[in-house]
């Protein structure tokens, strides 16, 4: 979200170094982007099967 | 004043059987717990408390050796021996339905983070090692709080501190800390109010268990600052604060934090700079309505009809502390650094929480959720939600979410692992837990029993057992008695040379 914010504030100043700045930043997010699926993915191979069930079958006593 | 003082962490974790959700979680505790003594030849079983002879001081329980009998044949009595003392120092037993792991006493918030991950690894070893006892399943803790159906078990922390301040000071100074430094160490929970039923996030794992301002309970009417008074250690000099509202954290920065903070806070009310104009109209509601809101925005009504957000009260403790710290000329290393940690948390959540996602548990913790909501548009009702919330606390490496974030660099530490490694057999060096320890590693055959403040000798030729008071918390320290335990002696020459030069 801050990215886009980044980006947008950026827009006005039309020089060659901002261009810059936002192919960077458009890298950058891509970049965030394979980093967000990929640990989704990671997670997914281990979570736990049947999450509905297993959710519902955690009942633990109470302690201090 | 200083993070340092004599400290400690108290942890419960959830436990389940997978496949046997009716399992009788004291039963399987009581597995987890005598299959690690079975496993680390504490056969013998130093047990917690004295108790004269009985049948109980045999080696009795489950030994992997054992491992084909059935664990219906234990009963109430036996369950009741799942209370042991390890080579660290750390008293592994069955509290309630949990098992429990307390560190050994420590002198640093950073050594409490040692300790308390070398509890991770005994209770993850533990776990497994009761796994293979035939009738058991696969036995999986989670070092979290809830089960998000209305049951909370606590992570406690304590702290040993100067008799002479006047508890009510305490409890003015320290609740308005205590119901806003969840920002920085709230584990993270999906779900409102104690069972649940309102479907959304939320900062704090406990927060919905408190009720009261000020209290003796620990397991219903739980109070903010909770009265407990046993210092175990000399009660004229010492009070040992019993800290029950906090999250189980997994996070090192969250432990460190939490530990160094708090002792912090305690040296300001030891030195008189109690902080009374911060006073809340209402800390219970307070508390609440911090960890509703992960944002960060609310603010709080205090006595005085000023309001405050978290993130403004945390700042006054910060100033307060620093300012504190710098008049007094303080430079250990590690009371700078958890002052300038915490000064960054509390600046980079007022401009992003998102931004502590690598270092904060509940930030962690969100950050994954709310990646899920938009990749797969779930509600916060949504099971999967539920599951990512509770895997993040499993300590198998290989299942825990925490786990993998830490091993795929989404996740700092702040210790070596070579050290937690390290901490699961070896005791501090600087408290009295060292002689604890040290007793357990040479001598687990001729201890009866030891506690906090005792370690009770069994010996050939001495016809009652032989109690060897440990009531300072800084002595039986390696630099008091290492060369002792150096000179290779039987436990017979330890405790004459214990007992009769000093």
């Amino acid at each position: 979200m801050s990215e886009q914010q980044h980006r947008s504030t950026r827009k006005p100043d039309e020089t060659e170094e901002s261009v810059e700045v936002t192919e960077v930043d458009t890298e950058a997010k891509a970049k965030l982007d394979d980093d967000v699926d990929s640990i989704l993915d990671e997670i997914d191979d281990v979570l736990e099967e049947n999450a509905e069930e297993f959710v519902r079958s955690f009942v633990q006593k109470g302690g201090q | 004043m200083t993070v340092r003082r004599v400290q400690g962490s108290e942890v419960e974790y959830g436990i389940a059987v997978q496949g046997q959700p009716h399992a009788n979680p004291m039963v399987t505790s009581t597995h987890v717990v005598n299959a690690y003594a079975a496993a680390h030849d504490l056969t013998r079983r130093a047990r917690w408390d004295f108790e004269e002879e009985s049948p109980l001081r045999d080696a009795r329980g489950f030994d992997l050796s054992r491992g084909d009998a059935d664990p219906s044949q234990l009963t109430d009595e036996d369950l009741g021996l799942a209370n042991i003392i390890l080579t660290n120092g750390a008293r592994l037993y069955v509290d309630h339905a949990h098992p429990e792991y307390s560190s050994p006493e420590v002198t640093s918030p950073r050594d409490v983070v040692i300790w308390e991950k070398a509890g991770e690894e005994v209770m993850r070893s533990a776990a497994e090692l009761a796994g293979r006892i035939p009738a058991n399943g696969t036995i999986v803790l989670y070092k979290n709080n809830i089960d998000n159906k209305g049951a909370s078990y606590g992570s406690h922390e304590n702290y040993l501190m100067n008799r002479s301040v006047p508890f009510e000071q305490i409890v003015t100074h320290l609740t308005p800390f205590f119901a806003s430094r969840q920002i920085v160490c709230g584990a993270g929970r999906v779900g409102q109010q104690q069972d649940g039923s309102v479907h959304a996030f939320q900062i704090s794992q406990r927060a919905d268990y408190f009720e009261v301002p000020v209290g003796l309970e620990t397991t219903l009417k739980r109070p903010i600052i909770n009265t407990r008074d046993e210092p175990h250690a000399d009660a004229r000099k010492y009070r040992r604060l019993h800290v029950i509202i906090g999250d189980a954290n997994c996070s090192e920065t969250s432990i460190y934090l939490k530990h160094g903070l708090a002792s912090l806070v305690l040296s300001l009310v030891e030195a008189g700079e109690t902080v009374t104009d911060l006073t809340l109209e209402n800390p219970v509601r307070a508390l609440h309505q911090i960890s509703y809101d992960p944002t960060l925005r609310t603010a709080v009504t205090l006595a005085d009809g000023r309001t405050m957000t978290a993130l403004e009260l945390q700042g006054e403790y910060l100033t307060r502390s620093r300012d504190f710290v710098e008049r007094q000329g303080d430079d250990d290393p590690q009371t700078l650094d958890v002052l300038d940690r915490w000064e960054s948390v509390l600046t980079r959540l007022a401009r992003d929480p998102m931004e502590l996602a690598t270092e904060l548990d509940w930030v962690a913790k969100l950050a994954l959720l709310e990646r899920y909501r938009e990749r797969d548009g779930l509600d916060w009702d949504h099971a999967k939600l539920h599951l990512v919330d509770l895997q993040y606390h499993d300590v198998r490496p290989e299942r825990g979410l925490f786990h993998q974030l830490v091993r795929t660099g989404r996740m700092q530490r702040l210790v070596d692992p070579a050290e937690i490694a390290a901490a699961v057999q070896e005791p501090p060096t600087d408290t009295r837990a060292y002689f604890r320890g040290k007793c357990l590693q040479h001598f687990a055959g001729d201890i009866a029993a030891a506690s906090w403040d005792s370690v009770i000798f069994d010996l050939p030729g001495y016809a009652s057992l032989q109690r060897v008071p440990t009531l300072e918390p800084l002595r039986g320290t390696q630099e008091h008695v290492g060369a002792l335990f150096d000179s290779g002696p039987t436990a017979t020459e330890l405790f004459r040379a214990l007992t009769t030069g000093d």
